[in-house]
């Protein structure tokens, strides 16, 4: 088989990097949302994507994570060295991805609690770890409570019902840290949080990223610079109807700040 | 939690084997002469004749009812047999047949007294507190034991056959028989009353609070043969007591009709508490069999401040059609019903409550969940009605649909007669999908696909299943979650 150059590149990046995403076109509703998204990132890095409302930030969270209403028309997404966009939406989960979502659902009568023990202990059988019991399921939880000044009333509720904005912005977290993912993309995790409660967040998602530096990563999707002095990213990228038009230091995103997309 | 549950129970109907056990049973058809007979081989007092023959003319002249949201092929009355029972007679459980034995053992029914673990510490599950269980055993047409009967004596509560009663105590049987559901109240109400086999019967006395949980089991064994049962339960004066029934039956290609009476009186001040968990077989994915459960039950407030609550999960049957009802007479007096009814292949369901307010402040709850899948129909019917009379009255209704899939349906039918301007009625109802948000969003934590749904569905029946007492409420979400694996033939 003959190989084009971008090709080469790319199965080698899928072999080293931790999410490798080669020419990625995405369509909803007959509409072309994503027009080659080429990504790598690899374990211990940190990524902001910044850009302009409806420019495809969430629409490439979500195709990470498999969500059907998008469909992928052209290119690849490896994970870990894997073909994600074969594997099931919870098979992604399992293996690692974790996608804290910038408008998360509520779900009435589910027991938040309840329903992370059956989603941690389900993630830990598939990765071959024991599952956690009842007392040490519940002081994790407690510690991650702290860390993020939640009150324990909050996971005895119903999952993210009648929760505020930035409550279901940390609950998110809360579920982030008890999972253990590998590669963690926030979609505005930042939108809806007052300045005390989100450098709590910032500080926690960090601290998840450190415990294991070596084998994660943190892709951090925002309209702010202010996130991003707690989650200092090494690469900034600024997408744009559906490219990355532009990839830099720090220095990218304090210019937008600024002066805009202009 | 959900999936271990899931792979130990396996799909399926797991209670549709069949008992071979010798019995007598009475050759199909229904005239004078089978109630005679029924009545005879049950050493019956004359006036309980004459009340079955009463009955018996009755529904002659009475016409099946067919305003409900649900089809199915005429039933052939003579073809069924109105009477069959286990041949050897018990005169303890030591001389019970071991495959009766057997079968109660193969559902989970204790026919032995267990050890009180009530002030047994540790003895909790989920902070809430695990009862004994009395359970009354009803096979076919007869009851084949009832437990902790000294236990409940010694409190002047009676809990029995239905038979026994009528030996036992005639006169309080002649007192409220027929009181709640008189004899011409419906076409299977009148069927009942005449050709009834047995069921159960409980009196609870003046300021007795029943320390257990009150069961009882009913199996459908014996092929064309009808389920009749009756259940009567009287709450005395500032009593209170929580009955719990379940029912199975085997896997047959034929229909079979159930159609059981319920009445409950509730004197000044008691509190019944009525749960069902109904898993009868519902047919297959074609929707080949299945019982067709026509049901009649209600309770009378009869004194002040008294309180009827039914709770309800219907998960089983191929046609169900009951209206668990309350006659809010007592002034002060509280009805409530809550419900679940799920609908799966080809099942119809359709159930809902009457909250009749006759007394002055009066108050009446009704929650009922309807989750239909496959080509399930699911259909809630309510009526509230405040009579002139009940001054101050209240009622609070909620009624959900869920629907999974494109080819389920969902109904409600609510309807509210208010005669007293003063009434307080609020109505509330949603129909809504297993939103694929919701999915989406559980699956990306981990979950899978039928993980993700059988916690949205509890999620969903969450409000009914904390009524139910424990052990019942874990009983009643595994067979939930059984019910929708096998929903979408
Ligand atoms: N289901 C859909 N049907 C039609 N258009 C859609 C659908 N989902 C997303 N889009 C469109 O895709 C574009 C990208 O949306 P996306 O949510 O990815 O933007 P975003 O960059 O996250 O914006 P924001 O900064 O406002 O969050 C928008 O124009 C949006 O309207
Ligand atoms: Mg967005």
């Amino acid at each position: 088989m003959v190989e084009t150059a971008s090709e080469a590149i790319a199965s080698a990046e899928q072999a080293t990097a931790l999410l490798a995403i080669h020419n990625l076109h995405v369509q909803t509703a007959e509409r072309e949302i994503l027009k080659g998204i080429h990504l790598t990132i690899r374990p211990g890095e940190i990524h902001a994507i910044m850009g302009p409302n409806g420019s495809g930030k969430s629409t490439l969270a979500h195709v990470l994570a498999g969500n059907p209403g998008f469909t992928v028309t052209v290119g690849s997404v490896f994970f870990n060295g894997n073909d994600l966009l074969a594997m099931a939406i919870e098979e992604r989960a399992r293996a690692g991805l974790f996608v804290a979502f910038q408008y998360p659902p509520e779900i009435p009568g589910v027991n938040n609690m309840q329903y992370l023990r059956t989603a941690v202990n389900t993630v830990r059988k598939s990765r071959g770890q024991s599952e956690l019991s009842a007392a040490e399921f519940l002081s994790r939880v407690r510690t991650i409570l702290k860390e993020l000044g939640m009150p324990e009333e909050m996971v005895r509720r119903s999952l993210n019902e009648g929760f505020s904005g930035g409550e279901k912005k940390k609950n998110e977290i809360l579920q982030m840290a008890m999972l253990e993912p590998r590669l963690m993309v926030l979609d505005e995790i930042d939108s809806g949080l007052d300045v005390d409660a989100l450098e709590l967040v910032a500080r926690c998602a960090l601290r998840v990223f450190e415990d294991k530096r070596s084998e994660r990563s943190l892709v951090v999707i925002t309209h702010y610079s202010r996130i991003l002095r707690y989650i200092k990213p090494q690469y900034v990228h600024v997408l744009a109807d559906g490219k990355i038009v532009e990839s830099g230091g720090i220095a990218v995103a304090e210019r937008i700040e600024e002066k805009g997309y202009g | 939690m959900v999936d271990a549950t899931v792979a130990e129970l396996g799909g399926g109907y797991k209670y549709g084997f069949v008992t071979d056990i010798e019995s007598e049973t009475l050759p199909a058809g229904l005239t004078e002469e089978t109630i005679r007979k029924i009545s005879a081989l049950k050493d019956e007092p004359e006036f309980l004749l004459e009340w079955r023959l009463r009955a018996f003319r009755a529904w002659q002249q009475m016409k099946e009812p067919h305003w409900a949201e649900v089809t199915y092929p005429p039933i052939d009355y003579q073809s069924i047999s109105y009477f069959s029972r286990p041949k050897k007679k018990l005169k303890s459980l030591e001389e019970a047949d071991p495959k009766l034995l057997e079968t109660f053992n193969r559902l989970g029914i204790p026919l032995t007294e267990q050890k009180f673990l009530a002030n047994v510490e540790g003895a909790e599950v989920n902070s809430r507190p695990l009862t004994p269980v009395a359970v009354d055993a009803v096979f076919d047409s007869v009851s084949v034991v009832t437990t902790y009967r000294e236990t409940l004596a010694k409190l002047g509560i009676i809990f029995c056959s239905f038979s026994e009663a009528v030996r036992e105590h005639p006169e309080l049987v002649r007192e409220y028989l027929g009181s709640v559901v008189p004899i011409r109240d419906n076409f299977f109400s009148a069927l009942n009353s005449a050709v009834f086999s047995d069921g159960s019967f409980v009196y609870v006395p003046p300021g007795v609070r029943c320390p257990m949980e009150l069961s009882t089991y009913f199996r459908i064994n014996s092929a064309n043969t009808g389920q009749f049962e009756r259940t009567l339960i009287i709450a005395d004066k500032g009593s209170y007591v929580s009955y719990l029934e379940g029912c199975t039956a085997p896997q047959r290609d034929e229909n079979q009709l159930h159609a059981a009476v319920v009445e409950l009186i509730a004197l000044e001040g008691a509190h019944i508490k009525y749960s069902t968990v109904q898993n009868w077989y519902p047919g297959d994915a074609e929707g080949r069999g299945g019982i067709y459960n026509f049901v009649t039950k209600r309770g009378l407030c009869k004194g002040a401040y008294s309180r009827i609550s039914w709770t309800q999960v219907e998960t089983g049957s191929a046609i169900t059609w009951k209206y668990p009802s309350c006659i809010l007479k007592g002034d002060h007096s509280r009805g409530e019903f809550y419900s679940v009814a799920f609908t799966g292949n080809y099942q119809q369901a359709d159930t809902g409550t009457k909250m009749i307010h006759l007394g002055r402040n009066t108050r009446s709850t009704i929650i009922s969940k309807g989750i239909s899948a496959g080509h399930g129909r699911n259909t809630y019917r309510g009526l509230v009605r405040i009579a002139q009379s009940a001054e101050n009255a209240r009622n609070y209704t909620r009624c959900d649909s869920l629907i999974l899939g494109d080819r389920a349906a969902a109904h409600t039918y609510p309807v509210i007669d208010a005669k007293n301007p003063r009434a307080q009625v609020e109505h509330e109802a949603t129909t809504s999908k297993v939103s694929d948000t919701q999915l989406y969003f559980l699956r990306q934590r981990g979950l899978s696909e039928e993980d993700a749904v059988h916690l949205v569905v509890n999620g969903f029946c969450k409000e009914v299943f904390r009524e139910l007492p424990m052990e019942f409420a874990v009983e009643a979400q595994k067979l939930l979650e059984i019910s929708l694996e096998d929903a979408n033939g």
